[in-house]
């Protein structure tokens, strides 16, 4: 665009025609916004042809997570509670892509007030792995990541609650970064665990992610918990990609049994490459790792069940039993049975039990010790090295429909991804090959310390280009050719 | 439905009441606790309002910096340690007007914490300590239509305005206090009259009772006389007078007494005060087993005042109500029972105003407490609503100084300011109220007066000056008053030759 041999108008097009042709297959929009779309691409080139001085991805087309607020445009967080709901304003990362001049194609599918770790806790039907379309493609922001996997948009934005962006990003062979907790604005982010969720950037290279990360980070005074520091030096650390002297950590806790042998063969491997590119390698020990996924499972459905429990059917969205027979509290109730999904429902329960009196203190009040405990290993971990490193996931994509009856199971596809949220840490996933298995894209997970988000980026450019030297290429070059059925 | 009650006296004989009172305060913000909507009372409904108060999905809160310099002052007023690190957390329940249908408050972690204040009631000081003041939002306000009482029973829709919803609060709680139960609700009206002002002192509040800036919950209950078992409590919610304050206490004293000397039990509950019949009803039936599931706000930093802060607000401090009362009333030399009429009257404020103008205390006092108070009583309004101010005070004072007037006619300029006549000179002239000091026509009047009683000059003349008195009498009723009783007397003197 910069170049003169395209037109943001002209990429828009050619990725809303994309979507039209594979999104069919892959349903990772829940709303393709093309005329909001067009017209935002129209402005950037406006601007440009005015010689106007514009951002680095200006004109760049990017799909958004349906968790975030974008004022007119329909915004469900995957729940039919919200059906039809366009909010009256937009989120701060929203309005910070838009003054990039970002141009936001549309809301991409998610697990329903992002519970879930596969995408088919939608509402709106399950999101398919664009590697192969009979596996999920992660979650909660399958739709994210899977709409950058298929070329229907080259960024998109999800958020990381547990491991919403790297999880998927792992599953599909892309870059998700969950910056540090507070280094992105929360305001007008859905919250499911407000404690946990932190928005951040997809996309299919690092530096693509870095630019990304750039343009929506920094300090937010309409966010109390946002941090009141320069963002990193992301972009630098993803040009630079030097890792020679970096000291880097392997989680001992997390891997070995359990973990499926081409993922760790490839994590494996990419540990060698690093440590031939000169970083220095060790084995770090976190004790406390081992019961973050139950103290995850404690904290995340306390703080769902209080914010959720404004979806009472009074101000917005589904209503369900109005009919002047029934009372405000009949009417609640039954629009919430209509309205939320199994999954919320049960986060929900769990969540109110283990806030109740009585139980707090066993259940929350232990959960925060434990989260307590977790930040402390990281903290002991840090004064060894720089970055910590793990497989992003135990597992590659499973099969559509595999774990979705057994609850824990799908829980613990969490199990790398959750420390980092709990403490609040800078952590990111980065493509690293394919199982032989089954053929299907490995994650490589970096943590880093909060606000050295750009150490993350550091390892994953250095990563991504020694692998590119193998491959020949990007990893998602890999990526079979959809086969378009309608 | 009324309930049976006992004579005060006689409950009072068989039970001590327990109190503890919780005060909700509005403070007077610009904007909200959370976000930066403003907090004007009575705009049209739901136009104060952003995503933030209305608790639209993804909103967030931002704590407001002045809602926690206020509620520091509050607490270093009323003597309380402030915490050096606090939190906001979540009371979860369900509530229409409450948009995300949990609370913002603070729970086990408040701003200010372990105080206490004085008041005085009938010359006795009563200490009242001070559990904790915290920071909290207001909800928003329902109006239920379509059933007889306004009452959501009965109604068959409602509508909310979240215009309130979001406006900062500051709770007060008592410890439970025990004072001699013939006092005790005395003692809860004159510890609330107190809080209003020291709330106007510190300027954090507009406490306007009729507007629900300042609400009480008034919790009672009773133990047998000799008796260490607290009873059951019952907790009356938003009173919103003094006076009612201490009636509500009293009828509650008197009805829990009926309940148990009956051999009833009471019930632990929330209790409607009702202003017209002067009874409380039984509203929710409240348990210990209310789970608010409170844990902290997640969405919000904790706060953590600096010390220097806190030493910065403890200095812009104004003088503590009590103390400031005690100063001026052994400035102005008045006596305590003075003293109380001036408070009872609400008349302290006015009377240092037109001190301040230069008027004596005395006098001061003999026109807010004489004219101006009775008058407001009688109609029922406030001193301030009267329309005349401490510089009319002021004026028609200085027309007495000067001779222009004497006390019986700055009485009728009262009159005609009160019913709007217009200023005190202007009064003067249509009343014609002046006094006559023209000497020719005060003679031609004592004239009149030796002429129409001859006996009392006699009287005179035969020894007995004090007689003279009637003349005077006379002349001041010829005159209508508008003489200088101290002139006339000097004339007659002269003309009978005393």
């Amino acid at each position: 665009m910069k170049s003169g041999q395209a037109s943001s108008v002209e990429v828009t097009q050619a990725h809303l025609d994309r979507i039209a042709a594979v999104d069919g297959d892959v349903h990772a929009f829940l709303h393709v916004d093309t005329e909001g779309a067009l017209a935002q691409a129209r402005a950037v080139d406006d601007k440009r042809a005015a010689g106007e001085q514009l951002a680095p991805l200006a004109g760049v087309p990017l799909a958004l997570k349906d968790v975030l607020t974008q004022e007119g445009v329909p915004t469900t967080a995957g729940s039919k509670i919200l059906e039809g709901w366009k909010p009256p304003y937009d989120a701060t990362v929203v309005q910070r892509l838009k003054a990039a001049g970002i141009v936001i194609l549309g809301k991409t599918n998610m697990d329903e007030f992002a519970m879930g770790s596969s995408t088919e806790n939608s509402a709106y039907g399950t999101t398919h792995n664009p590697w192969d379309l009979s596996r999920i493609p992660g979650g909660s922001g399958g739709g994210s990541s899977a709409a950058i996997s298929a070329y229907e948009a080259p960024l998109a934005i999800g958020t990381d609650t547990g491991g919403s962006i790297r999880q998927p990003g792992a599953f599909t062979g892309t870059v998700g970064v969950k910056p540090t907790y507070g280094g992105t604005s929360r305001y007008g982010l859905i919250a499911l665990a407000s404690s946990l969720d932190t928005p951040g950037p997809c996309a299919r290279t690092t530096l693509d992610a870095a630019l990304l990360h750039e343009a929506i980070a920094g300090y937010d005074p309409m966010d109390s918990t946002s941090i009141n520091q320069p963002v990193p030096a992301v972009v630098e650390a993803a040009r630079n990609g030097d890792v020679s002297g970096l000291r880097i950590g392997v989680v001992k806790e997390l891997g070995g049994e359990g973990y499926q042998p081409g993922v760790e063969a490839r994590f494996h491997e990419a540990v060698e490459l690093l440590t031939k590119l000169g970083a220095e390698v060790v084995e770090v020990s976190c004790p406390h790792f081992e019961y973050a996924l139950p103290a995850y499972y404690l904290i995340l459905p306390s703080e769902a069940s209080s914010n959720l429990a404004k979806f009472d059917a009074m101000r917005y969205g589904l209503r369900v039993g109005d009919d002047g027979t029934n009372s405000a509290e009949k009417v609640t109730s039954l629009s919430r049975e209509a309205g939320f999904g199994a999954e919320v429902k049960r986060r929900i329960i769990l969540g109110t039990h283990a806030l109740s009196s009585g139980y707090y203190d066993a259940y929350y009040g232990q959960a925060q010790k434990v989260r307590t405990l977790i930040a402390r290993d990281f903290a002991k971990a840090y004064e060894q090295v720089d970055v910590l490193v793990s497989p992003a996931t135990p597992t590659t994509a499973f099969a559509i429909g595999d774990r979705i009856d057994d609850p824990i199971a799908m829980y613990k596809n969490d199990l790398c991804t959750i420390p980092s949220n709990l403490a609040g840490n800078a952590a990111a996933s980065f493509p690293c090959g394919l199982a032989d298995e089954d053929g299907m894209p490995v994650g490589f997970h970096v943590m880093a310390p909060v606000m050295r988000d750009d150490l993350c980026y550091t390892v994953g450019a250095a990563l991504e280009s020694a692998l590119a030297e193998q491959w020949g290429g990007v990893l998602m070059t890999k990526a079979p050719e959809l086969e378009v059925t309608r | 439905m009324t309930a049976a009650v006992l004579e005060i006296n006689d409950a009072l004989t068989q039970f001590d009441p327990v109190m503890g009172l919780e005060v909700h305060v509005e403070l007077n913000t610009r904007s909200k606790m959370f976000c930066g909507c403003p907090t004007e009372f009575g705009a049209p409904p739901n136009t104060q309002t952003c995503p933030v108060c209305l608790g639209l999905p993804g909103a967030l809160p931002v704590v407001n910096a002045r809602g926690v310099e206020s509620a520091i002052k509050i607490g270093l007023a009323l003597n309380c340690e402030i915490a050096e690190w606090c939190r906001f957390a979540r009371k979860n329940y369900f509530y229409p007007d409450m948009p995300k249908n949990f609370q913002t408050s603070q729970y086990d972690e408040p701003i200010a914490f372990n105080g206490w204040t004085e008041v005085v009631v009938d010359g006795e000081t009563y200490r009242i300590e001070i559990e904790r003041a915290h920071m909290e939002e207001d909800t928003g306000k329902s109006t239920h239509i379509g059933g007889a009482t306004g009452r959501i029973h009965g109604a068959d829709h409602s509508l909310v305005d979240y215009n309130r919803a979001g406006i900062p609060l500051i709770e007060i709680v008592t410890k439970t206090i025990e004072v001699p139960g013939d006092k005790a609700a005395a003692v809860a009206r004159a510890y609330v009259s107190m809080l209003r002002d020291l709330l106007l002192a510190l300027d954090v509040s507009d406490v306007r009772m009729d507007q629900g800036s300042l609400r009480c919950d008034a919790n009672v209950s009773l133990k047998p006389r000799g008796s260490s078992v607290l009873g059951t409590r019952t907790e009356t919610k938003n009173v919103n007078s003094f006076r009612s304050v201490e009636r509500a206490i009293t009828y509650e004293i008197t009805r829990q007494a009926a309940v148990l000397t009956s051999g009833g039990k009471v019930l632990q509950e929330t209790r409607h005060w009702h202003e017209d019949t002067g009874i409380t009803t039984s509203g929710r039936e409240k348990s210990d087993a209310d789970d608010y599931r409170y844990f902290p706000e997640p969405d919000l930093v904790p706060v953590a005042p600096s010390r220097e802060w806190v030493e910065e607000l403890r200095a812009t401090l104004p003088e503590a109500p009590s103390v400031r009362r005690a100063r001026l009333q052994e400035e102005w030399g008045f006596t305590d029972l003075e003293m109380r009429d001036v408070i009872n009257g609400n008349a302290l404020e006015p009377i240092v105003a037109t001190v301040e103008l230069g008027v004596t205390p005395a006098a001061a006092k003999k026109w807010w407490l004489g004219e101006l108070a009775r008058s407001a009583n009688e109609s029922g309004q406030d001193l301030d609503a009267l329309g005349v101010g401490p510089a009319q005070v002021a004026e028609v004072q200085k027309l007495v100084d000067d001779g222009a007037l004497n006390d019986k006619l700055a009485r009728q300029v009262f009159e005609g300011l009160l019913a709007g006549e217009g200023s005190p000179a202007e009064i003067i002239e249509k009343r014609g109220l002046a006094l006559v000091s023209d000497d020719s026509a005060l003679l031609d009047a004592i004239d009149r007066a030796i002429a129409a009683n001859p006996d009392v000059v006699e009287k005179v003349n035969s020894g007995k000056p004090a007689a003279a008195g009637a003349l005077i009498g006379a002349v001041m009723k010829d005159m209508r008053g508008q003489a200088d009783a101290a002139k006339v007397r000097q004339l007659l003197n002269q003309k009978l030759g005393i």
